[in-house]
């Protein structure tokens, strides 16, 4: 027991991230509690929660890795699959709902076929739903890569989408 | 920082900002950010270096200035609002003399053109409309008019000014005591009286207290909390700081989303410049008070708002309420008493020390004190950030503020409280929006999303529509919420889709019922509200999607079915 205290877990590999993620849990002095900021910089770091990820942190904070996984399933944030090359979110808060957001994901899923949370079988392209992105302004929006598009209808969400597709081919 | 310094502080940036001759204010919050306001700016900041005019002209990034839909913005006084002698408490204007609306980055040269000149028509924004008249600006009063990335722009604008007063000259009991007196509710939604809540933490005993912010917005189409962190984090920082003398507690935890990234940029950046001034840490002002702010950032679990699971939350669990009592006011966060408050409250906290309790009193209704911001979306003309004073009417918020439906639309119903509210039809227009009022249309205050719907609006989808929300964001803790939640989605799924008979909407009704007054926290305790405000004023437009007829026998014997039962 006392061994496993005092030891501190090794990185999983030589990825300078690990680093990262080693000093948000530093921070916060290995306390339990450190655990959504620490997953938080894990998956700034990778894009994602992989089950090495959450085997060191559990490890790193002394929490049994069954809570680990309770937290990164519970929060919608974390996310246990890779992204893929893109990704597209679309905004479903009440004001884009109103003004016909349910079309646009409607459009998308019918063309790429893809649910909300999925990525086209190529990896290309994820398609993410948000709860409010907070700008009820410019409804309905969708986040392109991080760009937000506002005042959307489903052919020109389409549209944009279409320029991913291009670009790789 | 000692008192003198914050006065020096104060008059080196007043002194700075009373030389240039004109300001130029482009909004930087993330609706215009979105829609490339950065660009403006830069633009903007080239146009003047060109022109050689650093020394007349500031160009300088500002929060919100509340009309999101026609951004990106940018606002231009002719006078800058400080007064001559630093010891007089700074001016503030509502509306700015001059804005500009839809700017793009080529027309930074036609405004820098016409400074002191015509302003440019092209893209003139009338400030003179009700939009901007009407509204009454306390916890927004520095939005649009401060750089939020520079503590300095906050002192002048007599910030810290509410919290040296505190520290210097009052009691904890008297600073409990003026919250109490001005009447100041909690704005997350709830509106218990803030003094009350105050008083509660003080007399719970505990070595270590703590202060919580909670802002984890999570009602689809609210972002008044957003706002304010965006345009304005020291004001929540200062009202921390208030709060926690006043509580005696030595630590806070600010709880934003993870969602909102700018906010959390903001607010890191303005806790590092106040620890470094001296404004947090520790003997603040030379007194032994000391205080230290930590930020926590969400994960996107709605259930989060409610406090319990916040403290939860903060604790690195998974987001799930507990019962109450013990209130987090006696055994919150790790045991110890703890006063958890929305951003908004907390922004409203350092103008009631400033101005004192009898001038916030004195706006508002006799029981909702003060005013409100709402974040006003949907199908409506302009959508953006507002703030009013209790007890205006929903027909002033909507149809003057809001100038009405576009696309000459009719109005059907507007929605406030997010998932926890309800649906209100035209009749309610002239009601005066409070707590009470709200209440009594069932719906609720609420955070302070509006959003409008026009007749295009289905109301049954719309229930659905939140109970979908509900179903998803239901932590699974208690039995009635996760499971009532789904039951009514999928009887709401079969209204919509014309396969339900009468029974299915009396079973829907008792559940709401049973949901409402078995569930542990507000999720699902307030979860039936938009089924129940729209099956209240929409009936019709339920009973149109029954199968009628041969369903008469099967709906009477289900009922007596649902009374046995109960």
């Amino acid at each position: 027991m006392t061994a496993l205290m005092t030891s501190k877990p090794t990185a999983p590999s030589k990825d300078k991230r690990w680093k990262l993620v080693e000093a948000t849990a530093r921070r916060h002095g290995h306390t339990p509690h450190a655990l959504i900021e620490t997953l938080h910089t894990v998956q700034e770091c990778f894009g994602f929660l992989d089950e090495t990820a959450l085997r060191y942190v559990a490890e790193m904070l002394r929490v049994p890795l069954s809570k680990v996984y309770g937290v990164a399933t519970f929060y919608h944030f974390f996310t246990l699959k890779p992204p893929g090359k893109h990704t597209c979110v679309v905004c479903m808060g009440t004001a884009c709902y109103i003004k016909g957001a349910g079309n646009v994901l409607g459009a998308i899923e019918k063309k790429y076929g893809v649910k909300p949370g999925q990525t086209t079988r190529d990896g290309n392209i994820s398609v993410l739903t948000a709860r409010c992105l907070g700008s009820c302004g410019l409804a309905p929006a969708v986040v392109f890569d991080g760009e937000m598009g506002g005042k959307l209808d489903a052919a020109e969400t389409l549209k944009r989408l279409e320029k991913w597709e291009n670009h790789d081919a | 920082m000692t008192p003198e310094e914050l006065v020096k502080t104060a008059t080196i940036e007043r002194d700075a900002q009373s030389q240039c001759k004109h300001k130029i204010c482009v909004c930087m919050a993330a609706g215009c950010l979105s829609q490339k306001s950065d660009q403006v700016k830069e633009a903007l900041d080239k146009e003047v270096a060109r022109r050689g005019l650093e020394k007349d002209v500031q160009v300088k990034p500002v929060g919100c200035l509340g009309l999101c839909a026609a951004g990106p913005l940018v606002a231009i006084d002719k006078t800058p609002a400080v007064p001559l002698d630093p010891e007089l408490p700074m001016q503030r204007k509502d509306v700015p003399d001059l804005m500009y609306q839809s700017v793009t980055a080529a027309d930074a040269p036609d405004i820098i053109g016409a400074l002191g000149g015509q302003p440019v028509k092209r893209i003139l924004l009338p400030t003179q409309s009700p939009f901007f008249t009407r509204q009454k600006k306390i916890v927004l009063e520095n939005s649009g008019l401060v750089d939020p990335e520079r503590v300095e722009e906050y002192i002048a604008a007599d910030g810290y000014d509410g919290l040296l007063r505190v520290l210097t000259t009052m009691t904890p009991q008297e600073v409990i005591a003026t919250i109490t007196r001005s009447g100041l509710r909690g704005r997350g939604g709830g509106g218990y009286p803030t003094g009350l809540k105050w008083g509660t933490v003080t007399k719970s005993r505990g070595m270590q207290k703590y202060v919580i912010c909670n802002g984890d917005e999570g009602d689809p189409g609210a972002f008044m909390d957003r706002s304010v962190l965006e345009s304005d984090p020291h004001r929540v920082l200062e009202g921390m700081a208030i709060a926690a003398y006043a509580v005696g507690a030595s630590v806070g935890y600010i709880y934003v989303r993870a969602e909102y990234p700018l906010a959390v940029k903001r607010l890191k950046a303005a806790i590092r410049q106040s620890e470094r001034l001296g404004l947090l840490g520790s003997n603040l002002f030379g007194t032994p008070f000391s205080f230290n702010v930590e930020i926590r950032l969400g994960a996107g679990a709605f259930v989060c708002g409610e406090e319990t699971a916040l403290i939860a939350s903060i604790e690195g669990k998974r987001g799930q309420p507990r019962p109450r009592p013990p209130y987090p006011a006696e055994s919150g966060l790790w045991g110890c008493p703890t006063l958890i408050n929305n951003v908004e409250t907390f922004a409203n906290v350092p103008p009631i020390i400033r101005n004192g309790a009898e001038w916030f009193a004195g706006i508002g209704t006799e029981k909702s004190k003060g005013t409100k911001v709402f974040a006003l979306a949907g199908k409506v003309a302009n959508t953006g950030l507002i703030e009013v004073p209790m007890g205006l009417t929903l027909r002033e918020i909507i149809f003057q503020i809001g100038g009405g439906i576009p696309e000459g639309g009719k109005f059907k119903a507007v929605q406030t409280g997010g998932p926890s509210g309800g649906c209100i039809p035209e009749e309610f227009l002239d009601m005066p929006v409070d707590y009470e009022s709200l209440a009594k249309a069932g719906s609720i205050m609420g955070s302070g999303g509006m959003i409008v719907m026009d007749s295009t609006s289905d109301m049954v989808d719309v229930a659905k529509f939140f109970m979908e929300f509900c179903k998803s964001e239901s932590c699974g803790k208690c039995t009635p919420c996760r499971v009532g939640t789904a039951q009514m989605y999928d009887l709401l799924d079969r209204i919509a889709r014309g396969a339900a008979t009468e029974a299915d909407l009396k079973l829907l009704i008792e559940l709401c019922e049973v949901v409402r007054h078995t569930s542990l926290c507000g999720l699902g305790m307030t979860a039936p509200n938009p089924v129940l405000s729209t099956l209240r004023y929409f009936r019709h437009e339920y009973e149109q999607k029954l199968i009628s007829s041969e369903g008469n026998g099967k709906s009477a014997g289900s009922n007596q079915h649902a009374e046995v039962a109960r």
